[in-house]
């Protein structure tokens, strides 16, 4: 699998284990805020849990405007 | 007086350690109720101090720690005192905070904020004033002032500057960015790194280990490696103040108190 795929792939995997959503049920451009039925908080969550998982920072700035997995999965590609 | 049931907030005096909760939904926005409950408490403090060698301050909301100052006051008292009057009206309101805050900062016992989630602008002053921190993996941290124009006023600045580098204080606050609990122990902020939902226990059971010193020695020991930069907190509150009244804070406070989008915490 590409790099680039995996690391979708493992967002997907970690945002439906830690919303306890059906992995089957997301796809990588889903907004992820519907797709999860999560608010800012939680979304705050999901920032967090992916920085540790993938050992990046995500400064916050560079997320403004992004609701889709596929480009979230873009810039953390982009610190790794 | 060993315990007290507010609507802001709570605390217990229970085996030599007094336990704060912050209880004020939604995300223990600091407002005026708050600043009265905590001038209570900080009236009560010497005495309990006694009987109490640690003071643990968390959270009993879900979201986190605190989300900070209440912005819809501040909102509401420019829409209430006019540009003109505010900057006074706010200068007031300051002073009280930096009174609880400084003594806080000084209490006669070692103090632990025990965090979870967001701990965001007044929030992360409030548990800047306490001697260690101790965080669970999924809290954030934020100075989000200046995207309102403002800089932080409940002493952030001086603490943060006194506790970290420089060129950290810049990052932080100019960006405005929030970051992660392995960030702020990376930076010096965070003491201890925690499991989710378990800052509370490792909080008491470090307040356990911290009953086996001698109290006096303890005193000292602050006293020497905490000292409170007062000058430096004087200006925060007039540069804040100076800044309270130009239209492009009034703007953003708007922006803010009006947002209904999915984001309202993040920039």
């Amino acid at each position: 699998m590409p790099p680039a795929e995996k690391t979708l792939d493992e967002i997907l995997t970690l945002a439906a284990a830690h919303f306890k959503v059906p992995r089957e049920k997301l796809s990588p451009d889903d907004d992820f805020f519907k797709a999860l039925g999560i608010d800012s908080l939680q979304a705050l969550d999901l920032l967090t849990k992916l920085e540790n998982h993938f050992h990046v920072e995500l400064p916050d700035y560079e997320l403004q405007g992004v609701a889709d997995f596929r480009t979230l999965a873009g810039k953390i590609q982009a610190r790794l | 007086m060993k315990q007290y049931q507010g609507q802001t907030l709570s605390w217990e005096l229970k085996d030599r350690v007094i336990e704060m909760a912050l209880h004020r939904e939604p995300l223990n926005e600091i407002g005026s109720q708050t600043l009265e409950e905590l001038e209570k408490f900080v009236a009560v403090l010497e005495a309990l101090s006694h009987d109490a060698h640690a003071l643990i301050v968390y959270s009993t909301l879900k979201g986190g720690f605190s989300a900070g100052a209440d912005l819809r006051q501040l909102y509401g008292w420019i829409q209430e005192f006019g540009q003109s009057e505010v900057a006074r009206h706010a200068r007031e309101y300051l002073q009280r905070i930096h009174a609880v805050m400084n003594a806080l900062d000084a209490a006669p016992l070692t103090t632990i904020a025990a965090i979870h989630g967001v701990t965001f602008g007044g929030g992360f002053e409030l548990a800047l004033t306490c001697d260690l921190m101790i965080a669970d993996k999924l809290a954030r941290f934020c100075f989000p002032e200046l995207r309102l124009g403002l800089i932080p006023s409940f002493g952030g600045i001086p603490r943060l500057k006194r506790d970290v580098g420089n060129a950290v204080v810049r990052d932080l606050l100019l960006t405005g960015r929030s970051f992660n609990t392995t960030k702020a122990q990376q930076i010096g902020l965070v003491s201890q790194v925690v499991g989710e939902g378990e800052a509370l226990r490792a909080a008491r059971a470090t307040a356990s280990q911290m009953a086996k010193f001698d109290r006096t020695t303890t005193r000292w020991a602050k006293k020497f490696i905490k000292p409170i930069p007062l000058d430096e907190l004087r200006q925060e509150i007039d540069i804040f103040c100076e800044l309270l009244p130009q239209p492009a804070v009034q703007a953003g406070l708007k922006k803010f108190v009006e947002n209904t989008s999915a984001q309202p915490y993040l920039p």
